[in-house]
């Protein structure tokens, strides 16, 4: 079990690398809120890995409170983007 | 049950690999998010899976309300952000088969 456990946290990990290069490369600020989120939700995954892992249940909050997060920042930061670009 | 949870982890994480992979190589932002929600919902309910099945009945049902959560939410980013795309021109006319919103909105009716 040890070995499926360092598996998926080094594809995990390895999505995260790929993901965090789209958020520095952008182009556009959507592309940059798109990326966070997937990556948010990486954070969200690694963290059930870990829960599985120890089977430790105080973790589970954690996982619900940065899920939610990770949505309202998106959602925020794409209506912001969204006004922005009409007003131009 | 182990076997089951083992493969539920693995199949996540190399579908959220391939999430990744796509938001990175994919030309414009349509098409990232569509790759995007690879991760956002499948990834993530598989490795929901496979550690809900090594957790006793009361920890998988939190785990269920955290994927529900997801499912419920990850549509409306890809919705606000798709919205956001287009109105301010961030996608690539050449790679586009169909516009339907086109007409829509050069009918005033928006």
């Amino acid at each position: 079990m040890t070995v499926v456990f360092t598996i998926t946290l080094v594809l995990l990990c390895t999505a995260g690398v790929l993901t965090f290069a789209r958020v520095l490369l952008g182009p556009s600020t959507l592309d940059r809120i798109a990326a966070v989120d997937v990556f948010v939700i990486l954070i969200v995954a690694a963290t059930a890995v870990y829960v599985a892992v120890y089977r430790d249940r105080s973790n589970i909050a954690l996982l619900a409170a940065v899920a939610l997060l990770g949505f309202v920042g998106s959602a925020a930061a794409a209506r912001l983007v969204e006004r922005r670009e009409r007003h131009r | 049950m182990s076997v089951l949870s083992a493969a539920a982890l693995l199949s996540g994480a190399a579908s959220c690999l391939l999430g990744a992979l796509g938001l990175l190589r994919f030309p414009d932002l349509p098409t990232r998010l569509q790759a995007a929600t690879k991760p956002q919902t499948l990834g993530l309910l598989l490795i929901l899976l496979g550690t809900a099945l090594r957790l006793e009945p009361a920890g998988a049902a939190s785990l269920a309300l955290v994927a529900l959560f997801q499912v419920i939410t990850a549509p409306v980013i890809s919705q606000l952000l798709g919205r956001a795309a287009y109105r301010s021109g961030a996608l690539r006319r050449d790679v586009l088969v169909t516009d339907d919103l086109a007409d829509r909105l050069s009918n005033g009716t928006q």
